[in-house]
């Protein structure tokens, strides 16, 4: 899980699949849980007229701020700061966590209660300061089920969509005392309710991610579901919002397009339940917005790679990525699964998430659902060949495609070796074909080998017109 | 008369011939003049999907060679046609003729609708028929406005099939959804690409298709060999087998 993780605890992501695979009931009900989420996404974004101009707004938009980015982070640190909130640049995961652990440990608050934040699971900040003596209580429904669990999420929106009712009800049973056995939602949703209330009243801080930052007025916006951003930013003095620097929006106006297509591409909800603004602390409070790179500027840089800095974490590519609904998002080995994670990982860590561009099928359905309209599939594309430059395909496959590329390049060995594997394979014996080495005739059949190729049939039908 | 360059897949010329003359037949029926250039091989899409590019950029200079001096080139798969039209810039780009090439290098259904613009195909297809839309031919070359997208609906492969007499084109759950082949995939993430192509074929099996056709024989033949393993009664037919049969010219 670590992103320092180097080559030799790569990720494998073709063996964390078939492992998840070889349960084939669970990972069908997965593949059906997130194919019900897409099709929920297709009816809502249905409803809304000119939808496609609306990703091409966002798109706009991103490609602008992104352009300047510079100037709007200044912009927004100036707004911001006028209105009284705190603004911490953070270079990387290190600062971020440092940063975050300061502002508790200066005021002595031992407990803090946080909202959904992938920054923060990128950050790995909840062990940092798990570390240093700080309580810290996950409040997202999901977020907190996984904590309770001691595992990451496996989804950016939806973090125990691997999980099934009956193994929340075992965890509760025995974190939070529920009866045993009992697994109807509402009654375990109640009874994370009540454990959460008695936290939130404890809180010293809560601190949450940001969906949206506003350069035009230093505001800062949440979307969640679950109302737990706004009690952790309502009954503690201080919030603490974390923000990696891709957050920013020029002005207020371009938030109704990213409202617009946020939640219907996440959840198929027109909106989420609470979309909160934060413009500055609120009266005897403190509000400190920290702002972080880690990595996002180098992959500024980068033409081929810029466009997913975009990304406004909807988690739709998820849930139509057919490999992803069949994997499941640990089989990914990075904080953001999917077509997305396969983008974003690598820029990390390239040898150790060098399984993750080839985890697609590069059917292109993520690019087609990307709100913000990023070319998911190209830049899974562009890291195949990135990671041949870089040498890191593994020697078997970079051979076999050598091998294969000489074989083409000579009209008359391809035809030898066509003639060859047509007139030999139906000789061997059954056994030899469908040996260990033979990775498509595990569960498939070989095509049917004919006696004559196509520029035989050809020449014949040539003669005879 | 338009002159076509007739481009068959490598894995088409070497294992599915009936697939290429079928796609010969129908051109030449549909008043074309077609021309297989035999030196031809493959497009290269397997080392450029591998990332392998100096591998793919000799077969793409070979393609040029080979197809440059032809009206159209036409083939019948989506994938190899996106290679050349979405691909081939990054070796190709400036050379002469390239811009010509790129242009006018069409799949089998699209040039029918698109350039021959055939009303329809007269002939029958008394079949119950699941057409698979390959994501390459969908989503890459924008035969159909897919499901994701939120455009005026269409098809050019439906349309064709539709048109065909007796033919009962079944409705799926999944309207859209990849098989799993997916080149290099089929083989690298083995465990999830059946298990997609088993869930593809379930879900024509349940809608009720006796057939089930598409624009690439590449998903096909990996349907193929998870029906035959399994014994399912479905079979797979080309489109352009399917085109060429209910005109009669198989």
């Amino acid at each position: 899980m670590n992103p320092t993780d180097r080559a030799e605890h790569a990720v494998d992501h073709a063996a964390a699949a078939a492992r998840f695979v070889a349960d084939d009931a669970r990972a069908h009900w997965h593949d059906q849980a997130l194919w019900w989420v897409r099709k929920k996404r297709d009816v809502a974004s249905s409803a809304v007229p000119d939808w496609e101009l609306l990703r091409d707004a966002a798109a706009g938009i991103k490609a602008h701020t992104l352009s300047r980015l510079a100037a709007y982070l200044e912009q927004f640190e100036q707004q911001a700061t006028s209105r009284g909130a705190q603004v911490h640049f953070a270079r990387d995961a290190a600062e971020h966590n440092a940063i975050v652990h300061r502002i508790l440990s200066e005021r002595g608050i031992t407990k803090l209660v946080k909202s959904k934040s992938m920054l923060t699971e990128e950050c790995h900040l909840n062990p940092y300061l798990e570390a240093r003596g700080v309580t810290v209580t996950d409040t997202d429904l999901g977020e907190r089920i996984v904590q309770l669990r001691h595992e990451p999420p496996s989804h950016i929106v939806l973090p125990a969509i691997h999980l099934k009712k009956e193994e929340i009800g075992e965890l509760f049973h025995a974190e939070l005392g529920t009866e045993k056995g009992a697994s109807d939602p509402k009654y375990l949703t109640e009874a994370a309710r009540g454990h959460l209330r008695q936290r939130f009243l404890e809180a010293g801080a809560g601190l949450t991610g940001v969906n949206f930052a506003v350069a035009e007025t230093g505001g800062v916006v949440v979307c969640t579901n679950e109302g737990n951003a706004d009690m952790g930013t309502t009954l503690p003095p201080v919030h603490i919002a974390c923000m990696g620097v891709e957050k920013l929006i020029p002005r207020w106006q371009d938030l109704a397009v990213f409202t617009r297509l946020l939640a219907r591409s996440a959840t198929g909800q027109p909106v989420t339940t609470y979309t909160t603004h934060f413009h500055g602390p609120r009266p005897g409070g403190e509000l400190h917005i920290v702002v972080v790179d880690n990595g996002r500027s180098r992959q500024l840089a980068d033409p081929t790679f810029r466009r997913s800095l975009s990304c406004i974490r909807c988690g739709a590519c998820m849930n139509t990525c057919p490999v992803f609904r069949r994997s499941g998002g640990y089989s990914y080995g990075w904080i953001v699964p999917g077509p997305i994670g396969s983008i974003l990982a690598p820029g990390r860590d390239a040898a150790a998430h060098r399984s993750l561009p080839f985890a697609s099928s590069l059917c292109g359905s993520c690019t087609d659902v990307c709100p913000v309209r990023i070319d998911l599939h190209h830049e899974i594309l562009a890291w195949r060949q990135e990671i041949v430059r870089r040498g890191l395909l593994p020697w078997p496959k970079r051979a076999a495609m050598k091998v294969l590329a000489v074989v083409l390049r000579f009209t008359w060995l391809y035809r030898l070796a066509g003639w060859l594997v047509r007139r030999v394979v139906p000789l061997l014996p059954r056994g030899l074909v469908y040996g260990r080495f033979n990775g498509w005739g595990k569960q498939r059949e070989l095509p049917p080998m004919p006696r004559e190729s196509f520029r035989d049939a050809y020449r014949r039908h040539r003669a005879r017109t | 008369m338009p002159t076509v360059g007739l481009f068959i897949p490598c894995y088409v010329e070497q294992l599915y011939p009936q697939v290429g003359l079928a796609t010969l037949r129908l051109l030449e029926r549909h008043g074309c003049r077609v021309e297989y250039p035999e030196q031809q091989t493959c497009c290269g899409q397997p080392m450029t999907n591998s990332g392998c590019n100096d591998e793919a950029k000799p077969l793409a200079d070979k393609f040029l060679r080979l197809f440059a001096g032809y009206e159209y080139v036409v083939a019948p798969s989506g994938s190899c046609v996106s290679q050349v039209r979405n691909h081939y810039q990054q070796f190709l780009d400036g050379r002469p003729g390239f811009e010509h090439l790129r242009r006018s290098t069409y799949e089998l259904c699209e040039f029918l609708v698109d350039v021959l613009k055939l009303p329809r195909i007269e002939g029958s297809f008394p079949r119950k028929v699941g057409l698979h839309q390959s994501c390459h031919a969908l989503r890459e070359l924008r035969l159909g406005s897919g499901s994701e997208r939120k455009v005026a609906p269409f098809n050019k492969v439906q349309l064709l099939l539709s048109e065909l007499q007796g033919i009962q084109l079944v409705e799926l759950a999944r309207q859209d959804e990849c098989c799993g082949f997916g080149g290099t995939f089929a083989v690298n993430e083995e465990a999830v690409s059946c298990m997609m192509g088993k869930d593809r074929i379930a879900d024509h099996e349940r809608a009720g298709a006796e057939v089930v056709t598409g624009v690439d024989m590449s998903c096909l033949m990996h349907l193929d060999g998870l029906i035959r393993r399994e014994r399912r009664p479905l079979r797979v037919m080309h489109v352009a087998e399917v085109l060429a049969e209910a005109e009669g010219l198989s």
